[in-house]
């Protein structure tokens, strides 16, 4: 498990307009990109001081690569980072105000308290 | 000494600058009501006529991140901008800039310090709703310098409640201690119930209307001993996912002082949150 990563990701895509676009274009492809060029930059040093450690499961890289935010949801994903970034990705593709929002809480109405642990 | 002008406890609701400014058919049938409530609660700070403000917020992951988690931070900088681009994105709201008030700043952060918080500090800190919303609500204006402090509701280990209580407490006392004759309004925002990324957001309703009912007493007279016997962290995710921020509550519970009524109360019972809005005015209603 590497929730921390997870988050990483949902929070760097979610800061930045081209990669929310590129995010929601190519999924698969962005995620592809990320890990290899993005993962291991610490956020607030050097890029040449990059970490050496930090990689996705196999499941975290499909969940993420298929916008699949009811698995990422299990995977433990900060709940705040996740419903941030799949409303700047999917909102804009719903009639109605908050009908986005809606759906997804909707599609994670199997879930009742106590939620997967968002803890890293 | 410094003379605290107001304790103002109010949740943010990052929705209130579209809906109170939108015209038309996009104008939502909740705003004219939210307004005229919003309007009166600004009169209890306006009256107040404070100096400077100290405003108490969560970073919502914008500036701070889990490689360098702060549990309490305070601003120490000259000047701070407001909101970030998925605030504009998501909820409409525009780029604010402050003035800081140094010379606070660095007063509670040396006597907090000192009094058993090892606080964080920043000294280049871009402010997010969490604080600029009550600024649009409360002084529009943005024309009053600000101490801005940070807290962990949002990135768990996160502190006990309790400290949170301790937090209000150290400060209200720290602030009547200040050698200035400036009048200070503490405010400090936080949430009811609410749910974000969950199965129970955006509802009808806040996620959960019997915690909020039982939070608006807790709050409104400052019941501390009935909120720290009923809240742990654990318990706060019943309520709904994004619950603790109710813990700002209860640090400016700490500030109002244990079962001290607010002279001020109010609530609006939106969908998806219930938004409520208290006012405690320490030296009495008036100069």
């Amino acid at each position: 498990m590497s929730k921390y990563l997870l988050d990483k990701f949902l929070y760097t895509i979610d800061r930045d307009p081209e990669l929310v676009e590129r995010y929601r274009s190519d999924p698969r492809g962005t995620v592809s990109w990320w890990e290899a060029e993005r993962a291991n930059i610490v956020l607030n040093i050097p890029e040449m001081e990059r970490s050496t450690w930090l990689t996705f499961t196999d499941a975290e890289r499909e969940a993420l690569a298929t916008h699949d935010y009811v698995r990422l949801f299990e995977l433990g994903c900060h709940n705040f980072l996740l419903l941030t970034l799949f409303i700047a990705l999917f909102e804009r593709d719903y009639d109605e105000p908050l009908a986005f929002q809606r759906e997804f809480g909707a599609r994670l109405s199997h879930w009742s308290v106590p939620y997967p642990d968002i803890s890293t | 000494m410094a003379t605290i002008a107001a304790v103002i406890a109010s949740t943010h609701h990052p929705f209130y600058y579209r809906a109170s400014t939108s015209t038309g058919a996009d104008r939502p049938p909740f705003a004219d009501e939210w307004v005229a409530k919003i309007e009166r609660f600004r009169e209890t700070l306006t009256k107040a006529e404070p100096d400077v403000l100290v405003m108490v917020g969560s970073d919502h992951f914008h500036q701070l991140w889990l490689d360098n988690m702060p549990q309490f931070l305070i601003g120490k900088a000259p000047c701070y901008d407001g909101n970030f681009y998925n605030e504009e994105r998501e909820f409409g709201l525009p780029r604010m800039f402050l003035r800081g008030h140094e010379e606070l700043s660095a007063y509670l952060l040396r006597a907090g310090i000192d009094s058993g918080f090892d606080l964080a500090f920043s000294n280049e800190l871009r402010i997010d709703h969490s604080i600029t919303c009550p600024l649009i609500t409360l002084r529009p204006q943005a024309d009053l310098p600000i101490v801005p402090i940070y807290t962990n509701i949002f990135a768990p280990p996160l502190p006990q409640p309790w400290r949170f209580v301790e937090l209000g407490k150290t400060i209200r006392r720290l602030v009547e201690a200040w050698p200035s004759d400036q009048r200070v309004a503490i405010i400090g925002t936080g949430h009811l119930s609410l749910e974000l990324g969950g199965p129970r957001q955006f509802g009808p309703h806040g996620p959960d209307p019997e915690f909020d009912r039982k939070a608006v007493e807790w709050i409104s007279s400052a019941d501390l001993d009935g909120a720290l016997a009923e809240v742990s962290l654990d318990s706060l995710w019943l309520p709904g996912n994004a619950t603790h921020g109710f813990m700002d509550f209860m640090l400016m519970m700490g500030v109002a002082g244990a079962s001290v009524q607010a002279d001020y109360v109010d609530s609006l019972d939106l969908f998806h949150t219930m938004e409520a809005y208290f006012t405690w005015y320490p030296k009495g209603k008036s100069r």
